[in-house]
């Protein structure tokens, strides 16, 4: 696995606040990668250490194999939670100058902000100021100065906050264009719906520390308790035993949960034996947001 | 670099496109216009009434020399006292002057009658009685039979005329050596001064720009990603240059059209050149007075050799280098403070004055340097970043040591890249501490802050 982004026990304190405890993990070139994370977490600490605002205490953090140096930001499109634009600046003039900062050339820049615009159907706003536009415009116009100079690495942090849904799928398509195009993504975020959608990989983070890291659905299997949902129609058995234990019922759904590692297929003979008709029958597998409460709560009581 | 440059551009331009820089520009002058018509318009109300003075002078004392005054008719009267108190109250005459027949030539004092009902100008009896008092001074020195030009030769103007010591040791003085000149002294002072007035005057209107443009980032929210593209200390000599380039281009605006507007108005408000001689016309008395005090073609050509002895291309530069040096060191420490508190104008706001303070210490030392360029304070004041704008133009045309002027710049040099580092570092750390409130002790540890 070639790695876009690695840790290496990277710490950080402020005052006595230890606020990145040893964090290592690798992220895989061209993935989309979660970063999760509960509100103080030290997320943000820690895209900070990427971008170059701040430097970790101790660690290393290496971009495609090199240490990170004050040549990587142009490497790095990143949009933090906190949106803002020069209020007073015109979109184009705004986006030609954020990218000639990222070291775009000028024309490169210009033609580069049209094409984005178009696809975004906003031609006709390179001379609107930015505060003439609604917060969603003005995340979409954010969206273009982050990803404009096609950075190996990008970070998004809650970049769906405050988008309707059309404008999330957009942005979303466009995460999806990018990877396809080589860039590989950080996604921040705590809305875990969206990292279970969107993200192959996550790193959760809790406390400053890595509580858990992997592929989402690896860790999802190792998380998952065996449970299966069945739907069914007819009159349920009074007695229901097999390889498995009856979790609840009610008269149209049954949740079991399986003895060790029976076998689905055993689990369905057993139960297409009893003499009910079977609608559905399904694995349930924990959701992320499970996993992250019963994680990030399993580890503060510790 | 290239992202200093860029950055300077971006606040020149987003400065000078912006409508109420462009309405200052352009208003200023038009201020100062207006101003100076109301000021000529309330001057020009004094002469509006003519007023006609009979003047009673029968020992002819004041025939050959009678007050002048631009609104004031003054004529010789023959008539009576009694006639011409009528003719007051019937206001064919404004007031009746009477120079006594008499006079006592060795009294030192003159009382003069003036008999009106209004009162007069404080101007007009000054300059009444200056005319009386040249005509009577006059007509003394011939009624005791005194030549005139012995008795003015009495009052003897003294020269003091620095000399380099060289000139008594007959040592030779060599090529370039200047020549002590009374009026070299003169040119540093001046210089020092315009310095000093100047650079208040631009900290006052541009130091506090620099402060808000250092806060623009944090008040529209994009320092962070400012901050993870160019750093700190990239951003900070960008907007000092982008608001000092801003600044410049202001003030050479000024330059240009407030002489080129007043020249266009001027006639059209009434204030014509010749209406300007004639509101100063001077009773030819007075004028004699003051010719006498001012340079005699000798003391010209003395101010001339000052001027030339003036190594101008040595002057010049270096004091341009530390105009533009002060406005770079006060500048980082306006970018310090803007830097240091948050959003809020009006806490930097009062942070302001601190900044002030040695400028206002530069210029006392900068006059005191003027009488004694060598002193240890002079030279130290003008070594030391902050002080040394002002106070070295006031040495340079005084030739201090070439150490002193280099140690002086680099000096300069060091503290406003130290100060800009500085406040590069106070902004970085201010991003980190979201919504914590700068204390000095806080601010101290950021300084020190591992980021």
């Amino acid at each position: 696995m070639e790695a876009i982004l690695s840790l290496d026990r990277v710490r950080k304190s402020y005052h006595k606040h230890l606020a990145v405890d040893d964090i290592s993990f690798n992220m895989p070139k061209g993935s989309i990668f979660g970063l999760l994370g509960p509100n103080g977490a030290g997320k943000t600490s820690l895209i900070r250490i990427i971008t170059t605002i701040t430097q970790a205490d101790s660690g290393q953090v290496y971009i495609d194999g090199e240490k990170l140096n004050s040549n990587h930001p142009k490497d790095i499109g990143y949009m933090p939670e906190e949106r803002g634009l020069y209020k007073k600046m015109k979109v184009g003039e705004q986006l030609v100058y954020l990218a000639q900062l990222k070291g775009m050339p000028k024309n490169q820049a210009k033609s580069s902000i049209k094409g984005w615009m178009e696809k975004f159907e906003i031609e006709d706003w390179w001379g609107k100021k930015i505060e003439e536009l609604s917060k969603g415009m003005q995340q979409k116009v954010q969206f273009i100065a982050t990803v404009l100079h096609k950075p190996k690495l990008l970070i998004l942090d809650e970049p769906f906050s405050g988008l309707d849904p059309i404008n999330t799928n957009l942005i979303k398509d466009e995460i999806h264009q990018l990877r396809e195009e080589g860039s590989s993504v950080i996604f921040s975020t705590h809305r875990m719906e969206q990292v279970e959608e969107i993200c192959e990989r996550i790193v959760l983070v809790s406390q400053g520390k890595n509580i858990l890291e992997g592929k989402v659905d690896a860790i999802k299997n190792d998380f998952k308790e065996n449970l299966f949902k069945i739907e069914f129609e007819g009159k349920l058995p009074n007695e229901l035993n097999g390889h498995f234990e009856v979790i609840s019922d009610t008269d149209k759904e049954l949740i079991i949960k399986a003895d060790g590692n029976t076998n689905s297929n055993v689990l369905l003979k057993e139960i297409m034996e009893r003499g009910f008709e079977i609608k559905s029958f399904h694995e349930m597998l924990p959701s992320l947001n499970e996993i992250f409460i019963k994680q990030v709560e399993g580890k503060s009581y510790e | 670099m290239n992202k200093i440059w860029l950055i300077t551009k971006r606040e020149y331009f987003s400065r000078v496109k912006n409508k109420s820089f462009i309405l200052t520009t352009l208003l200023m002058p038009l201020g100062i216009l207006i101003f100076g018509a109301v000021a000529a318009w309330i001057f020009s109300q004094s002469s509006d009434k003519a007023k006609t003075i009979a003047v009673v002078d029968p020992a002819g004392i004041l025939t050959d020399n009678m007050p002048k005054l631009n609104n004031i008719n003054f004529i010789l009267s023959d008539k009576d006292l009694q006639a011409l108190g009528e003719d007051v109250k019937n206001e064919s005459l404004d007031g009746v002057l009477e120079i006594p027949s008499e006079i006592d030539l060795k009294s030192k004092n003159l009382n003069i009658n003036y008999y009106s009902d209004d009162l007069l100008a404080i101007d007009e009896s000054m300059s009444i009685t200056s005319s009386i008092r040249s005509s009577v001074r006059n007509y003394k020195i011939k009624a005791l039979g005194f030549d005139k030009e012995i008795i003015d030769n009495l009052r003897v103007d003294v020269d003091l005329a620095p000399s380099s010591i060289k000139k008594l040791t007959g040592d030779k003085i060599e090529e370039g050596e200047r020549e002590i000149n009374e009026y070299t002294g003169t040119i540093g002072a001046i210089l020092g001064g315009v310095i000093g007035y100047l650079m208040f005057f631009i900290i006052l209107l541009y130091g506090s720009l620099v402060m808000r443009s250092v806060m623009e980032e944090k008040v529209n929210r994009i320092s962070e990603v400012m901050i993870s593209s160019v750093k700190p200390f990239e951003l900070m000599m960008g907007k000092i240059l982008g608001v000092g380039l801003a600044g410049l281009t202001q003030l050479g605006i000024w330059l240009v059209f407030v002489p080129v507007i007043l020249m266009i108005v001027m006639p059209f408000i009434g204030v014509s050149s010749p209406d300007v001689t004639d509101m100063v016309n001077i009773p030819e008395a007075e004028m004699k007075a003051a010719m006498e005090s001012a340079p005699n073609n000798e003391d010209l050509a003395q101010i001339l050799k000052g001027l030339s002895e003036v190594n101008w291309l040595k002057l010049i530069p270096l004091t341009l280098i530390y105009f533009f040096g002060g406005y770079f060191a006060y500048a980082a420490l306006f970018a310090a403070v803007g830097s240091a508190v948050g959003e809020d104008i009006n806490e930097g706001q009062s942070l302001t004055f601190p900044i002030m303070i040695p400028l206002i210490i530069s210029m006392y030392i900068s006059m005191s340097a003027v009488t004694a360029p060598d002193s240890s304070m002079a030279v130290w004041a003008s070594m030391i970043p902050l002080l040394s704008s002002v106070v070295m133009p006031v040495r340079l045309p005084l030739d201090p040591a070439w150490w002193q002027i280099l140690i002086s710049i680099a000096l300069l040099i060091v503290f406003i890249f130290a100060t800009v580092w500085l406040a590069g570092r106070i902004y970085r750390v201010g991003i980190l501490m979201y919504g914590k409130k700068a204390s000095i002790k806080e601010l101290s540890r950021w300084i020190f802050y591992k980021s």
